[in-house]
């Protein structure tokens, strides 16, 4: 990691419109993150998580303030912010391979046929999913599919690897795994990361920083907590490290002392469904089959 | 337990789960074939008791008796052709050899189209007017899930034409092409524009519509991942919308195939287009002792026809379709 900021948040805030008037999402973010670090987004459900990293791949756009890659302000999508989403969203009719492929020849059309397959099969390699490269993503498991998806990521070569609660789907044991394979990766590879995250061991175990936000409307940063573990990090070694149970104490108290969360899951859940469908409201209202 | 007790004991019981299995697999072949004596036994029994002016209501070996006459007919008329081709051959030849600057004439053979004939003319029309409506709709299906302004222009036409019964447009059909398609030599027949545009007519709405709600339902995440790599429009709607709307394409299309097939009947009875529904009505106006048997077997064709074309398509759908339980049915 070196000291360079790399990416920048500046007084960013997001509007969205909805039919009660405009929602502030968020409001005066500001982060610098360096090369090669990775950082973690953790906070409450509905707090503006996802908002944050749609808004630096360019998929959102903000209302206020911008966010700066390498000096030039992101406002579209492109690879060098490479994302990899929750529910895996691998094309379903590609294999693994044609799926990673399709990335590669997209994103780097210098490349030979040969290399191609090469840069294709390496990534796939890196994941530990060369054996299944010709299966569909129906025919393997949720684990898989999000090796898969992270494989595909990685190879685009980003500057920036987004990550949208990647493990959030799995099991505990899966987890574990791909987390250590994307400590291994990011070791081998030091991209830039910012990884959004609802478990606290998992933020603890493999950022450099922990941004902790506060709760939403108008949410932002609350605090951030550098994470100083010596690398490479062993999980089991660190289950008795009282520094890594500082830090997760130190979550810990943010996420349900100074953060506690009024009203419950259930009623976020509905308010956002309810948002997004007075959004989307407008496609086509044909239903399903017609005739 | 003895050992040799449990070994007929397991046996026993492997044989039982077989003996259930096989009960199933029994049931499923015999429950269709069930079904359609009872119908025959109903059918039999009420066409006795059926009186017409043309006679008794055929029952099944009247019908039987007729699709072996008709099946006949078509034979004779194809040896009366060759045998006409063979002539016309000899003849030029002959013609030929007396003076070699001769330039044969090769003459149709014009005799009265067959059963078989009818089916043939049908089929062909029947597909040309489906091609024709599909390469207009699912590329308009597209733009109009792709677009929600293009939806909005698009959407009133499509509300205001789709429960329009397509006979209601056979005579304006009729009329536009006899005055618009006017040629010393026409490669295609007037009367077979008219009912393949007539099939046309109403086959664009189901896959229309099917191919636009499929498109405007893709998931939101492969759109992103379609933004993240920044697909230009063309890969985006090849790579991305063609593949994840197959599966509602083709429940649209199928749906297409299956009124414009029960469409075509009806035009061409109205119309007085070849065909198989020409051949109903032609048969109805013969009225002979025959007709009504005559008529049953084009009426089984039919139904036959259209359970085969809509088998075909399930089979493409299955072929192209990445997902296989939408292709179930
Ligand atoms: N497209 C949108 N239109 C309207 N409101 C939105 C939209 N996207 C997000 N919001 C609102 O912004 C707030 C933050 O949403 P966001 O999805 O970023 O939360 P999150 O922290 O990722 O939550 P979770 O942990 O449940 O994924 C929510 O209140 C949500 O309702
Ligand atoms: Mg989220």
């Amino acid at each position: 990691m070196s000291n360079k900021i790399q990416l920048e948040l500046s007084q960013v805030g997001i509007d969205f419109p909805t039919p009660k008037g405009p929602f502030t999402a968020l409001k005066d973010v500001n982060l610098k993150i360096a090369e090669g670090e990775f950082i973690s987004l953790i906070g409450h459900s509905g707090c503006g998580k996802s908002t944050v990293l749609n808004l630096v791949a360019g998929l959102y756009q903000s209302t206020t303030g911008g966010v700066i890659l390498e000096g030039q302000e992101v406002n579209e999508p492109g690879p060098e912010r490479a994302v990899v989403f929750q529910n895996h969203s691998l094309l379903p009719w590609l294999s693994a391979y044609k799926n990673v492929e399709l990335a590669v020849k997209q994103t780097q059309k210098g490349r030979s046929k040969q290399e191609i397959k090469e840069w294709v099969e390496h990534n796939l390699e890196l994941v530990h999913m060369s054996h299944a490269a010709d299966k569909l993503p129906s025919e393997i498991s949720g684990g898989m599919k999000q090796r898969v998806g992270i494989a595909r990521a990685l190879a685009m070569e980003p500057k920036v690897l987004l990550m949208d609660e990647p493990f959030g789907a799995l099991d505990a044991l899966t987890r574990a795994h791909l987390q250590d394979s994307v400590m291994e990766i990011h070791a081998k590879l030091g991209n830039t990361v910012i990884m959004i995250t609802h478990d606290v061991d998992e933020a603890v175990l493999l950022s450099d920083r922990i941004v902790m936000m506060t709760n939403g409307p108008a949410a932002t940063i609350g605090e951030i907590l550098p994470i100083e573990l010596e690398r490479p990090r062993n999980r089991i070694a660190l289950a008795d490290d009282t520094s890594y149970n500082h830090y997760r104490h130190e979550v810990l108290k943010f996420l349900y002392e100074k953060q506690r969360k009024v009203e419950s899951v259930e009623d976020h859940r509905k308010q956002r469904q309810k948002n997004q469908s007075d959004l989307s409201s407008g496609r086509l209202k044909t239903g399903t089959n017609q005739e | 337990m003895s050992r040799q007790a449990a070994i007929t004991f397991m046996s026993a019981k492997t044989k039982l789960v077989n003996f259930s299995s096989v009960k199933a697999s029994l049931a499923s072949a015999i429950l269709p074939v069930l079904g359609l004596l009872v119908f025959i036994g109903l059918w039999n029994m009420l066409a006795k008791n059926i009186d017409t002016s043309l006679g008794q209501f055929p029952g099944t070996s009247a019908v039987w008796e007729q699709a072996q006459v008709l099946h006949q007919e078509h034979q004779t008329q194809q040896q009366k052709a060759e045998a006409f081709y063979e002539r016309q051959e000899k003849r030029n030849a002959d013609r030929v050899a007396k003076d070699p600057s001769y330039q044969p004439k090769i003459r149709e053979f014009t005799g009265a189209p067959t059963f078989f004939d009818q089916i043939w003319t049908s089929l062909y029309t029947v597909m040309v007017g489906f091609f024709m409506a599909s390469l207009i709709a699912v590329p308009l299906g597209i733009v109009c899930g792709l677009s929600r302004s293009a939806y909005a222009a698009i959407n009133p036409l499509i509300q205001l034409f789709k429960p329009v019964s397509p006979l209601a447009w056979l005579p304006l059909v009729t009329m536009v092409v006899s005055a618009v398609y006017v040629s010393d030599d026409p490669m295609f027949s007037k009367s077979f524009i008219t009912s393949a545009t007539t099939v046309a007519l109403c086959c664009l709405w189901p896959t229309l519509i099917n191919t636009a709600v499929g498109v405007s339902s893709i998931e939101q995440d492969l759109v992103n991942v379609s933004k993240v790599l920044r697909l230009n429009a063309i890969q985006h709607v090849l790579k991305i919308v063609l593949p994840s709307s197959i599966p509602s394409i083709f429940t649209g299309l199928r749906l297409s195939l299956g009124i414009g097939w029960m469409v075509l009947i009806a035009a061409e009875m109205l119309a007085q287009n070849p065909g198989l529904g020409k051949f109903v009505w032609d048969e109805f106006q013969n009225g002979s002792s025959e007709s009504l048997a005559r008529i049953m077997v084009a009426v089984l064709t039919i139904g036959i026809i259209g359970f085969i074309l809509d088998r075909l398509m399930l089979q493409l759908q299955k072929w192209v379709s990445w997902d296989k339980s939408t292709a179930m049915r």
